[in-house]
């Protein structure tokens, strides 16, 4: 199982690039649903011992993380009716272009930092450090309301994969990550129940400039 | 006893939720708010907790702990008469939500584990999030936006931050526990790279909640659309909240003797938030926006006083408890003055004192404590962490600090006497609403305690903020 971390951890890292890559919103949405799966099968090859919460844990986060945010994220594009990011602040191919920087950047940087000896050679901290940023590219450059969201989705999955080096040291550590999406999801699904999803997924945050100075 | 703190604010939660009548229910507050009290006197003037519990009092949360009860339990009583004024708005969410906002920051002051704190402040964000919204207009729909979006980050940060620390233990080959009292105990053996790293992430993470300069963005718009009475309870409670979490690593920087990074680093962003604050207060024309700034320059003090240490430390968990007092009278005199007038314009407010006389005069009064006048309370801390600086030698950053203070003085002057002289417009007169007890007398008392804390500080207070200061730097 462990053999399969570095594959995984690859893919996150390529499906970042995708993300950043595209402007249909239903590509990026269900990019991030994708990456929620393969963050779910990384936390059973990360365990040395797979028990019963292992697993729970593993199977809600697949739930949250691909299926339940996600799909209210499509369903909010549905109601909307839009599909395509338009002219975001910096354009899709130097974000891309960022983006791959920011991961070789990543790669270099946590070689200078000190790991413990079985995380030396390991993608995990470079991954985590890339996805990171990566979510601060897509939160900070795009204007849809939604694609803000999956910004969010993807620094909180980057966080996730720091996470993971704990999981046999430090109990409660990963699913902390967790709550995390939980969180999320509670505050996105409170928008939709609070009748206004139409309002929020065609919503140009550019446009949210009533409150300024 | 602690975890009564927690669980009776619940359960006023639920009942709020459950009872229909919106005459009935806004008597749930002033009763949930005394009792918390009640249970928050004997928790913090009893003896200490057993040790190696996830909940327990230490001098430092001990201190906030008192600090927030009794500002929830005024906000709760001026909440009454303000609900009774709003019946138009759906109150019942908002009442619940006010309940576990408060169970969730009486968790997060209490936990003494890393993981338990990072997991209270979070719902503390969710939970307040109804409470933004109060108003249901496109204006509030965009400040909880943001506020959830900028706040959500600040989380997610707290929790990388999180990480990095639990990580700096696992390279240090130390016990997987991350129990305060054990991280402090064991901080020299952490790894050093990754203490740093951790404390930057999270000082940023937990500073976007505190709203400190330049991650404050979220806070002129949530203080602006927010309901008064939020105001008050998010720039007393919940800043306070991320404040003792800062103050919590940064006890651990100073076990691990490493800490000179760490007040480099508060120091800067704390004169740049006071800097930030004094350019946007200046012609301010909204008056609860300039309250938020206001909230911001403070934030920068606080973290200010932390950097300089020894006295400046005291000064500034004098001024935590000062601050938070303040802005309860600023706020919740904006409030009146907005139901009074309609609008939070400068342009369209005039004549406060001869409309609201009272709300007028505690307002202005609020001014010159929050701005540093003797003899209010804030005048005394502020002084405090100025002897701190000139004394450690920090002569620019005193210079520098007097300067901005002035200039803020000067800045938020223009705006308040702007509002408070003159005549009130017709449109005002004729609104209808009057100063009453309920939405009057917590504000008096709210000042009557910040002229207190300025004229005489009670020894039992003195005592228990220079232990919490002797606590974070380890000396004992």
């Amino acid at each position: 199982m462990h053999g399969l971390v570095d594959p995984l951890l690859v893919s996150v890292l390529l499906f970042n690039l995708f993300i950043l890559g595209t402007s249909r919103l239903q590509a990026v949405v269900n990019g991030s649903a994708i990456q929620g799966v393969l963050l779910g099968v990384l936390t059973l090859c990360v365990h040395q011992t797979l028990g019963f919460w292992a697993i729970l844990f593993t199977l809600v986060a697949i739930l949250i993380k691909a299926m339940l945010i996600p799909g209210m994220l499509l369903r909010a594009l549905r109601d909307a009716a839009i599909r395509r990011e338009v002219e975001p602040f910096i354009g899709f191919l130097p974000c891309l272009l960022l983006g791959a920087l920011g991961t070789g950047a990543a790669l270099v940087f946590a070689g200078t930092l000190p790991l413990a000896k079985e995380h030396a050679g390991s993608l995990l901290v470079p991954a985590s450090l890339a996805t990171v940023w990566t979510g601060f590219l897509i939160l900070t450059t795009r204007r849809k309301a939604i694609n803000q969201v999956v910004g969010y989705l993807l620094l909180e999955n980057g966080i996730y994969i720091m996470g993971l080096t704990l999981v046999d040291a430090m109990p409660y550590m990963v699913e902390m990550g967790v709550l995390l999406d939980l969180f999320v999801g509670i505050f996105v699904m409170g928008i939709i129940l609070n009748h206004i999803s139409r309002e929020f997924s065609s919503m140009d945050t550019a446009r949210m400039s009533a409150l300024k100075e | 006893m602690l975890l009564a703190l927690v669980l009776v604010p619940l359960a006023f939660a639920g009942l709020a939720a459950l009872i229909r009548s919106s005459h009935t229910r806004p008597w749930l507050l002033p009763m949930g708010g005394s009792v918390h009290m009640a249970l928050a006197a004997i928790a913090v003037l009893g003896p200490a907790a057993p040790e190696n519990a996830w909940l327990g009092l230490d001098p430092l949360n001990r201190v906030v702990l008192g600090f927030l009860s009794l500002l929830f339990f005024l906000c709760s009583i001026y909440a009454r008469g303000y609900l009774a004024l709003r019946t138009s708005q759906p109150a019942r969410i908002f009442t619940a939500s006010l309940f576990v906002f408060l169970a969730m920051l009486t968790l997060a002051v209490e936990a003494q584990h890393l993981g338990l704190m990072w997991v209270a402040v979070e719902a503390c964000t969710l939970s307040s999030a109804p409470l933004l919204y109060f108003n249901q207009n496109p204006r509030s729909l965009e400040a909880t936006w943001k506020y959830m979006l900028i706040g959500s980050v600040g989380i997610a940060l707290a929790l990388l931050g999180s990480y990095f620390l639990a990580y700096s233990a696992l390279r240090g080959g130390m016990s997987t526990s991350l129990f305060f009292r054990d991280l402090v105990r064991e901080a020299p053996h952490l790894s050093h790279p990754w203490l740093r790293a951790a404390f930057v992430v999270l000082f940023v993470g937990y500073g976007t909640k505190m709203g400190l300069a330049p991650m404050h963005s979220w806070k002129p718009d949530a203080y602006g659309e927010a309901p008064g009475l939020v105001g008050a309870l998010l720039a007393g409670g919940l800043t306070t909240c991320a404040f003792l979490a800062i103050l919590r690593f940064f006890q651990i920087c100073i076990a691990a003797n490493d800490v000179a990074f760490a007040r480099k680093m508060m120091m800067t962003i704390g004169l740049l938030s006071m800097a930030v604050a004094a350019v946007f207060m200046v012609r301010q024309r909204d008056y609860k926006r300039m309250l938020a700034y206001s909230s911001v320059e403070h934030m920068g003090i606080l973290v200010l006083g932390v950097s300089i240490g020894g006295w400046g430390l005291f000064g500034s968990l004098l001024h935590l408890i000062n601050n938070g007092l303040t802005k309860g009278v600023l706020f919740l005199a904006a409030a009146n003055i907005h139901r009074a007038y309609g609008s939070k314009r400068v342009e369209d407010v005039t004549g406060v004192i001869r409309r609201l006389p009272i709300t007028g005069v505690l307002f202005l009064a609020g001014f010159f404590a929050i701005t540093g006048s003797p003899p209010f309370g804030p005048f005394f801390s502020e002084f405090t962490i100025l002897r701190a600086a000139i004394a450690g030698g920090h002569y620019f950053v005193a210079g520098l600090f007097l300067t901005l203070l002035f200039v803020i003085f000067v800045g938020m002057s223009s705006t308040v006497f702007g509002i408070v002289q003159g005549e009130p417009s017709a449109k005002a007169v004729a609104s209808g609403y009057k100063d009453r007890f309920f939405t009057t007398a917590p504000i008096v008392a709210f000042l009557g305690l910040v002229l207190l804390l300025g004229i005489y500080l009670p020894a039992p207070v003195n005592d228990s903020l220079r232990r919490a200061a002797d606590f974070i730097e380890m000396k004992r």
